[in-house]
């Protein structure tokens, strides 16, 4: 390969296990009795239902919509009947239930009516609209909506596009497989992603321990009218994390806090490229996707699996065996322990990895950080994780956001090089979990203050209106009172009433007064509320901002 | 559990163990010189640092075992017991493991959490307050052959010396031998220029005769663990450069007046420092710009100790100097992360 190279700080290079499961043929899942679809699979908005429990669905129909500017739809991944819609069991961090759509499927797999689309004959604001209805996110692990990465926006194109085929987590073969196998469709979605961000360079990085993904991915290449480079990377954990491989291949890192289009850069999982193609020349929406299923089970392998298929099916259909320690969905870097394997398949669920003592040992004690700084080596963000350690541990959250806390991506290549067997990551998580809660408190007292002075400003506002309004009319009475002194025949009731209006205005006077001499509010307020509401609108956009930096390393390794 | 599932083999006892492994070589040839006395010091200081640490362990109800295991009581024993005159008597040689152990390391709070070197601390305070058992140093062998009555001592001989209790000043001048540091610093005091004291028998090609095959062999352990990545390459490189440039300039300035680059560098003290002191990531800087100035601040400071201070060599003290400006110096030398502006891209 002739292109040069750049080396990207840190890593590590854990045992790669992945001839375990490439022995096998992919080959479809059985298709399950029920299918639990979560509303919300991808980063963004949950889809919002439009099915009724009861009502009959077809394979590829749609089930839920996308809702608001970042969202994907969600669809039947197979006909049946719709048995539920509510909070089921759904593979996620926080471990709480998630709204889901039960199909109880009817063994046909009727397909609803499908065809390809024109995409080059459809406006690309059109296209882009079809692709979020048809479910589309990137399906490297962080499930970001295609459509919006897909919208090069106010920039009109986007330079380079990078397919990512790095795949460095152990175990994980999905994408491996799908490069062996579907290269040329993968590339079909290669030429409809350059269509949509007029990219000029096209490169795929795919990492040296796949001879075989890159020999199919290169033949594929060639028979293209464009050019597409297949370059073959070092294998080094994180290597297929987006910004790894952006200045691997690019030598360009994405500032911090910014996003990779800023510099002119978007990747793309292999996987989404491929969905991407099916979704358009076949008018398939995102229902199904390859996983694979290995570690201590006896048939290690990739499956085409529909979305919604529990995770015990596979694992039996793998051979499930005793001595299983616990199920992980993703690689052992940065997967998810799956406490309960009824859980379905959605488009995130790359590997279902199951344990055993053997293959995962619980690790020895943790010892004291003996600040020998491998740690430091071994970290892509470049940060000093001994440091944040410290601060984490010691709750100087402050201290800890000094030193780049949010810039850590929680790739574990601390961990795993650290003698002392500290789990850092978990210090990291604990102190960002910490820092959002500490924000969102605050955010709702700042919420409650700025409710409560306008409160307070309205109910002064009120009163001076009252009063300038009693005023005004005893002014009035007064004038008439003059008006007319010697009027005789004015009755004792309206001499009561004139006494009264008078009594009324001097009252009103003194209230006037007194309005006036507390803090001038009516004036005073309206731009402190305003720079208070400015305030909390710059907090919100940071926290969004904070919310976006996972986002922004979209596929992640 | 939660991420990572995975764990690199490396453990914190496997480092210790490569140290002491990569100071096998120096105590090779610290035997072949200076005689097998040597032993009895590692022994004593091993067995005292052991029996401190799991005795401090005990009294901060932390489990003895996972602690012990780790080794590190054993790596402070030896680079002190390293340190130390050949022929420190047995009270000298506990009383300094003591300090170290007890004060230095766990009264700070133990394992990763002591802001001294605690082997440094223990030798600072021999050297304070026990100068004169601080010097007394047998003959190299080299030496032994050529000068007229000077014997190796044997194991038992050692031992009787070690174990002996004060000796007759007499018998003490006959086995023991000022170090080359030190007739250097005693030739400069009577006004001699550095090459007439270079004349003498104890001086060799570089160092002092015997002296810079020990500081060779150190030198053989550091690249070690260089090789092995336990140790990084800024802070012996600094820690030599820092002494090298210091003694040059001095060199250069008044070469009568100062003892040549060469002959500093290969003193045994300064290469166990440079490869095995002032790498102690404990109580070291940890960012890579960090080393680099702290192995040159203890490089410096070394050299001026040495020309200038009160005592023969100022590894121990340049060291806990430096020690303190630790947190300082890993303020100011945070590196850039991934994404920080930078002025171009890095190949
Ligand atoms: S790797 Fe572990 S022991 Fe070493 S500095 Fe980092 S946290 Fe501390
Ligand atoms: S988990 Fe965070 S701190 Fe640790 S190596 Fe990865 S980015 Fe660095």
């Amino acid at each position: 390969m002739s292109r040069e190279l750049f080396k990207f700080k840190g890593g590590i290079h854990p045992p790669g296990h992945k001839a375990e499961s490439t022995g096998r043929l992919v080959h479809p899942a059985p298709l399950p009795k029920k299918l639990v679809i979560p509303l919300r699979q991808h980063i963004g908005n949950p889809a919002r239902p439009v099915v009724n429990v009861g009502e009959r669905v077809l394979k590829g129909q749609l089930i839920a919509a996308a809702d608001g500017a970042i969202s994907a739809a969600v669809h039947a991944s197979s006909s049946g009947i719709v048995s539920a819609i509510g909070p089921a069991c759904v593979p996620h961090i926080s471990g709480l239930p998630d709204e889901c759509i039960t199909i109880e499927t009817d063994g046909r797999d009727e397909w609803i009516a499908h065809g390809p689309l024109d995409y080059q004959a459809l406006a690309p604001a059109d296209l882009l609209a079809r692709l979020r209805d048809m479910g589309l996110a990137g399906l490297g692990g962080a499930v970001f909506p295609s459509a919006v990465k897909l919208d090069p926006g106010a920039a009109l194109v986007c330079p380079t596009l990078i397919i990512n085929g790095g795949e460095c987590e152990p175990w994980i073969t999905c994408d491996d497989m799908l490069m062996r196998t579907q290269a040329d469709a993968i590339l079909q979605g290669v030429a409809i992603m350059r269509h949509l961000l007029g990219s000029s360079e096209i490169l795929i990085g795919i990492e040296d321990n796949k001879p075989e993904a890159i020999a199919a991915m290169q033949a594929a290449a060639a028979k293209l009218d464009f050019a597409v480079e297949t370059v073959s990377l070092p294998t080094r954990y994180p290597g297929g994390g987006a910004k790894q491989m952006i200045e691997t291949l690019t030598g360009k890192q994405v500032p911090s806090g910014k996003l990779s289009t800023d510099i002119g850069i978007q990747v793309f999982n292999v996987g989404t490229a491929h969905a991407l193609a099916r979704a358009v020349h076949h008018g398939e929406p995102l229902i199904s996707r390859l996983v694979t299923v290995t570690g201590h089970v006896l048939r290690a392998q990739n499956v085409e699996v529909l979305i919604g298929t529990p995770f015990d099916t596979l694992i039996q259909l793998a051979g499930d065996r005793d001595g299983t320690t616990g199920v992980l969905m993703g690689g052992p870097m940065m997967g998810l322990p799956i406490p309960d394997t009824s859980v379905p398949v959605v488009k995130a669920t790359n590997c279902i990895l199951v344990k055993s003592a053997e293959l995962f040992p619980p690790p020895p004690k943790a010892l004291p950080c003996i600040r020998c700084t491998r740690c430091a080596d071994a970290c892509p963000a470049e940060l000093q994780p001994q440091e944040l350690f410290r601060f984490a541990k010691s709750d100087d959250f402050g201290r800890a956001q000094e030193y780049h806390l949010f810039d850590c991506i929680e790739c574990g290549c601390c961990s795993y090089v650290c003698p002392s067997h500290i789990p850092l990551v978990d210090f990291y998580r604990y102190a960002k979990s910490e820092i959002w809660a500490r924000e969102r408190d605050k955010r709702a007292a700042d919420l409650a203050r700025e409710r409560h002075e306008f409160r307070l400003f309205r109910q002064e506002r009120e009163k001076t209106e009252k009063a300038e309004k009693l005023a005004a009319k005893a002014q009035a009475k007064r004038a008439e009172l003059a008006a007319a002194p010697t009027d005789a025949s004015s009755s004792g009731a309206s001499e009561a009433d004139a006494k009264k209006a008078l009594i009324a205005a001097a009252l009103a006077r003194a209230q006037a007064k007194k309005a006036e001499t507390t803090p001038q509010n009516t004036d005073n307020l309206s731009p402190d509320t305003q720079h208070e509401i400015a305030e909390i609108e710059a907090r919100r956009a940071k926290i969004r901002e904070q919310a976006r930096k996972p986002l922004e390393s979209e596929e992640t390794p | 559990m939660p991420s990572p599932f995975i764990i690199d083999r490396s453990s914190v006892t496997q480092i210790m163990a490569w140290v002491l492994v990569a100071l096998l070589p120096g105590i090779a040839v610290y035997v072949w010189l200076f005689g097998p006395g040597i032993l009895i010091t590692l022994s004593l200081a091993t067995v005292t640092a052991l029996v401190a640490e799991a005795a401090m362990l005990k009294a901060r109800g932390y489990p003895a075992k996972p602690f012990l295991a780790d080794l590190s009581a054993i790596v402070t024993a030896w680079l002190l017991a390293l340190c130390l005159p050949s022929l420190a008597p047995w009270w000298l040689i506990i009383t300094g493991t003591l300090f170290a152990i007890v004060v230095a390391k766990h009264l700070y709070g133990g394992l990763g959490q002591n802001i001294f070197n605690p082997a440094m601390v223990g030798y600072a305070v021999l050297i304070v307050s026990f100068p004169v058992q601080m010097t007394q140093w047998a003959g190299p062998l080299e030496l032994t052959l050529i000068e007229p009555g000077a014997v190796q001592l044997s194991l038992a001989q050692s031992a009787a010396v070690i174990f002996g209790g004060d000796l007759p000043k007499a018998t003490l001048d006959a086995i023991t031998m000022a170090t080359p540091l030190d007739v250097l610093r005693t030739g400069l005091h009577q006004q001699l220029t550095v090459d007439e004291v270079m004349t003498q028998p104890i001086f060799g090609h570089y160092g002092g005769i015997g002296f810079e095959w020990l500081a060779a062999a150190f030198l053989l352990g550091g690249l070690l663990l260089w090789a092995l990545r336990i140790i990084s390459w800024q802070v012996p490189l600094a820690f030599l450069a820092g002494i090298w440039l210091t003694a040059g300039f001095l060199h250069f300035f008044d070469a009568g007046r100062f003892g040549a680059p060469w002959f500093h560098l290969f003193s045994p003290s300064v290469m166990l420092c440079a490869f095995f002191i002032a790498t102690d990531p404990v109580s070291g800087a940890t960012t890579p710009r960090g080393k680099l100035v702290f192995g040159l601040g203890a490089g410096f400071l070394t050299m001026v100790i040495r020309t200038w201070g009160g005592f023969p060599d100022g590894v121990a003290f340049a060291i806990l100097l430096m020690n303190l400006c630790v947190p300082l110096i890993d303020q100011y030398t945070q590196p850039k992360i991934y994404g920080a502006a930078r002025k171009e891209p890095r190949a």
